[in-house]
């Protein structure tokens, strides 16, 4: 089944999480969500456009609906998006994905290990869910 | 930051967008894990905005090298913005200038292609790593 090409985009922005294994599984679940999941309706920007205020990336994410990943309590994303005004409608902490998969261990921030990559795509589906409600919404 | 002696930033750009974003977060990761372990630090460079004070004095605490994968150079802005002025910068667009038959794609996966270049950026990182180690040397040697 095709499905629907949608009215707006859905940012799914990705903390930058250079530092743990969490943010590259953030990082991950949000590429399988723009490149292979939902590529009509979703899409992504860099964070650090919106670190340096960037007058065209703050107009599309406070034009269009925006979920946060963040990978640590720092929670960068959602902090990032708050800050320049941008339309957050939900922020996904990538700890709560895995404490319902407790027996995941993540490891890795070049290469992600297998349940790291487990734990990604668990994430994105999550996010889908989210995407598919917002997209629901706008119908 | 107690450590801050012997030790250089480096503050990549997050890059979520474009395959030379990914290219320069791979390139500062192999200079963190594998070139220069000893000697580097990083931060998360969108925890500028959303951090504290303590966040935002790394580029004055460390000698600090920016990675940007464009033009944009939002880790050289950020970290001027936010926390102090770099010591010194990288840019992967430029770089990539020099092997103009590479086409980057993925901004997931690197292929083998892909990973060369982020180990030639790395290379380049790890070279001003030490340019910076060696004149905080030599100031430190004037002092005393």
């Amino acid at each position: 089944m095709e499905r629907k090409v949608s009215k707006q985009n859905v940012f799914i922005i990705p903390c930058s999480g250079i530092g743990k294994s969490l943010g590259t599984v953030g990082r991950k679940a949000a590429y399988k969500v723009i490149e292979e999941l939902r590529p009509n309706q979703a899409r992504t920007t860099c964070l650090a456009l919106l670190t340096i205020g960037d007058e065209e990336t703050l107009k599309m994410i406070r034009e269009n609906p925006c979920i946060s990943i963040d990978g640590c309590p720092a929670q960068c994303s959602k902090k990032n998006i708050e800050a320049s005004k941008g339309k957050l409608v939900r922020s996904i902490m990538v700890t709560d994905v895995l404490r319902n998969h407790r027996g995941l261990k993540p490891e890795g921030v070049i290469k992600l290990n297998a349940e790291g990559e487990k734990l990604a795509s668990l994430l994105a589906d999550e996010v889908v869910k989210e995407v598919d409600k917002i997209e629901g919404d706008d119908e | 930051m107690g450590m801050a002696a012997n030790k250089v930033g480096i503050i990549s750009c997050s890059g979520e967008e474009i395959p030379e974003g990914t290219i320069s977060r791979i390139a500062t990761r192999l200079v963190l894990e594998k070139l220069r372990p000893e000697e580097t630090v990083t931060i998360c460079l969108p925890l500028f905005l959303a951090g504290s004070e303590d966040e935002r004095a790394f580029a004055r605490v460390f000698p600090t090298i920016t990675v940007d994968g464009c033009d944009k150079r939002c880790a050289e802005i950020g970290t001027k913005k936010y926390s102090g002025k770099p010591t010194a910068t990288v840019v992967v667009t430029d770089i990539l200038k020099k092997y103009p038959q590479l086409n980057l794609k993925s901004r997931d996966e690197l292929n083998a292609e892909e990973l060369e270049l982020a180990e030639k950026v790395a290379e380049e990182i790890a070279k001003k790593v030490d340019e910076a180690l060696s004149q905080k040397r030599g100031a430190k040697r004037r002092k005393s």
